[in-house]
């Protein structure tokens, strides 16, 4: 009965609220988000965006609300959360690449025991995939052999080896030298270009105004504001968006 | 216009380098350091030259002819006796005597090649494990190995089977029973200890306080508690008649102490595993015993290698306890053995011989330590 509304929304997002103890840490967030549909979520730190996105996988578990991924609806099921889970990819700010393991091991972890590909079928798709992150002279390297940028286009690749239908990235350009930024969102726009829908937690205000088809500005838990690029950064409807693209922006 | 121009690199000053350099650092960089050297060459002066002289110089080595693989060596025209032997410097034919007591205890003479064969076995383990590193299945190999092992050993010491005579326990004895301690101690607590570890990190409450309850109950007791629980308190609550081999009671109470200690040491490790680690293998879609054998035990038994080695050096010393309830080590030979009318009071020797066995054991499993670490690494940091 519910499927007939979702079919355009991948994600649908209702009245979801979140407490870290006593803190709210999410207020009624609503949010629809269509197939193929590329969404930035900027605001200022604390204000709920990686948390958002993390309900969204369920790495972190809220209180109020729900939340529906690709018709699923997410409970306590654990067989639920990992079928959406490998629907649902994610990169991290930190990489959080496995050191133990070498480049190709950690693309194929998820297909040879999630998935339960053949070996030499997985390696064969991942190192297709790190070639298209323009990295497949590394595949026999460790991660920490590696520069912050290269580890996170591995980490990119990694989240793409289960062929996902939503990415979610978490401040993925965070942790990284300026100097190595551009290559990581180069591919997210190769990335971007594919169809493939993402959810986009950064500060990259080129990135989102490039690639965006709607940006969302959260602040204290709250979504404040969401538009289209255009609108979003002249037109600004709200006194607390204001301040914070004067504050982003002039720099 | 300024221009950069590379220099080259020199060699350090001379004064940095060197072993005067060392000496002037390490042992006369003050007079306080001046002084304790000084203090400790003396101390070394006092202890070293009568013990050399104990252990060898003045040692009585007339073994009489020692057959050694089928070559005849000649030490001297006939084996010393205690009464010739003198009590001023170390009677080394003690030892030579009570060597098969010292390495079999009262295992029969006759079967004494099974044991050997153990041995053997357990130095071709060794061997295997380096042969096989490059091997595609090794994972496979190594597992079979490390499960068929123990229970070869076993039905080889012990017989009973494909017309081996049958050896009770009781007449196992010297290294040979402290090597089995030990090694089934240790082989047997390793996975308990991980499964407790994990359950008492586990996020199901029941779980968690058992494992917790049971770690924090073995630790604050004693291992010779435990021992004598399991000698003598345990058959107290059996019925009549049945019997419980003394040695499994006593490997049991072993197993069950050391589990808690390696439960504590890989707990450490797990603890050291960043958040992200977990939620990037939960991000993927792994399940709770994916994550656990793929990602987060393999890096916190990486980090914990020195102290499950530490901890298993500890086990090894403290299976020579197991003599307090009548099992027959390597230990318990020493009194064993200088009990033996015609070698009284040969004590010294013995326990020395002893130290030195164990000595040259536990510094190779530390060195191999040292070397797991170095293997394992995938720091590659410069």
């Amino acid at each position: 009965m519910k499927k007939e509304n979702n079919n355009s929304n991948i994600i649908e997002i209702n009245e979801l609220n979140k407490w870290y103890g006593d803190f709210h840490a999410l207020k009624n967030i609503n949010l629809k988000i269509k197939e193929g549909e590329i969404v930035v979520v900027c605001g200022p730190s604390g204000s709920g965006k990686s948390t958002l996105i993390r309900c969204v996988n369920f790495l972190e578990k809220f209180q109020e609300g729900e939340i529906i991924v690709n018709g699923t609806q997410l409970t306590d099921d654990v067989a639920k959360i990992r079928s959406i889970r490998s629907e649902v990819a994610m990169v991290f700010q930190h990489f959080n690449l496995f050191p133990h393991l070498s480049i190709i091991d950690n693309l194929t972890l998820a297909p040879i025991w999630v998935h339960n590909e053949g070996k030499d079928e997985a390696r064969e798709k991942a190192l297709k995939l790190l070639d298209r992150v323009g990295i497949k002279d590394q595949a026999d390297k460790y991660p920490n052999q590696l520069s912050g940028g290269q580890q996170q286009r591995v980490a990119i690749a990694r989240s793409l080896c289960t062929s996902p239908k939503i990415m979610l990235f978490d401040e993925p350009t965070s942790a990284l030298d300026p100097e190595m930024i551009s290559e990581v969102l180069d591919v997210m726009i190769e990335l971007a270009k594919e169809g493939i829908t993402m959810i986009c937690v950064t500060h990259e205000m080129g990135f989102a105004r490039k690639v965006a088809q709607r940006i969302i500005f959260m602040d204290e838990g709250q979504i404040v504001e969401e538009n289209d690029p255009e609108t979003f950064f002249h037109h600004p409807e709200s006194d607390r968006l204001k301040l914070f693209l004067d504050q982003i922006l002039t720099h | 216009m300024p221009t950069f121009e590379l220099q080259e690199q020199r060699k350090a000053p001379i004064s940095q380098v060197g072993i005067v350099r060392w000496l002037r650092d390490n042992l006369f960089s003050s007079w306080a350091s001046i002084g304790l050297t000084l203090f400790s060459l003396y101390l070394l002066y006092l202890i070293f030259p009568p013990m050399l002289d104990w252990m060898i110089f003045s040692a009585n080595f007339n073994f009489g002819t020692v057959d050694i693989f089928g070559l005849e060596i000649k030490f001297s025209e006939e084996m010393a006796t205690n009464a010739n032997c003198g009590r001023e410097a170390a009677c080394w034919p003690y030892i030579y005597e009570k060597f098969y007591m010292y390495i079999y205890g009262f295992y029969p003479r006759a079967e004494s090649w099974r044991v050997d064969i153990v041995y053997a076995l357990t130095a071709m383990l060794f061997v295997m494990v380096r042969v096989l590193r490059n091997f595609t299945h090794k994972n496979k190999a190594f597992l079979v190995m490390f499960i068929i092992f123990p229970f070869a050993s076993f039905y080889l010491i012990s017989g009973g089977v494909f017309g081996l005579e049958h050896i009770e326990t009781h007449r196992w004895g010297g290294l040979m029973l402290t090597l089995v301690i030990a090694s089934v101690g240790i082989l047997f607590s390793f996975p308990i200890g991980i499964l407790l570890a994990l359950g008492r990190q586990s996020n199901l409450k029941v779980i968690s306080l058992f494992s917790t309850i049971y770690i924090e109950f073995i630790r604050a007791l004693p291992l010779i508690t435990i021992l004598f629980m399991a000698s003598f308190v345990l058959p107290m609550f059996f019925s009549e008649g049945m019997n419980f081999d003394k040695l499994l009671r006593a490997l049991i109470a072993i197993t069950l102490f050391q589990a808690a200690y390696f439960a504590e040491v890989v707990r450490g490790g797990l603890q050291a595993i960043p958040t992200g680690q977990y939620e990037a293998a939960d991000a993927i879609g792994l399940n709770y015993f994916q994550k656990n054998a793929l990602i987060v035990l393999p890096q916190a038994l990486k980090i914990s290698i020195p102290n499950l080695v530490g901890s298993s050096i500890s086990l090894f010393k403290d299976s020579v306890l197991v003599l307090i309830i009548g099992l027959m080590d390597i230990l318990a030979m020493v009194n064993m053995t200088s009990n033996d009318p015609y070698w009284l009071g040969r004590e010294t020797e013995g326990f020395i011989f002893v130290t030195i066995v164990m000595w040259v054991f536990l510094y190779s499993m530390s060195r191999y330590s040292k070397k797991l670490e170095i293997r394992f690494s995938t720091d590659h940091k410069n």
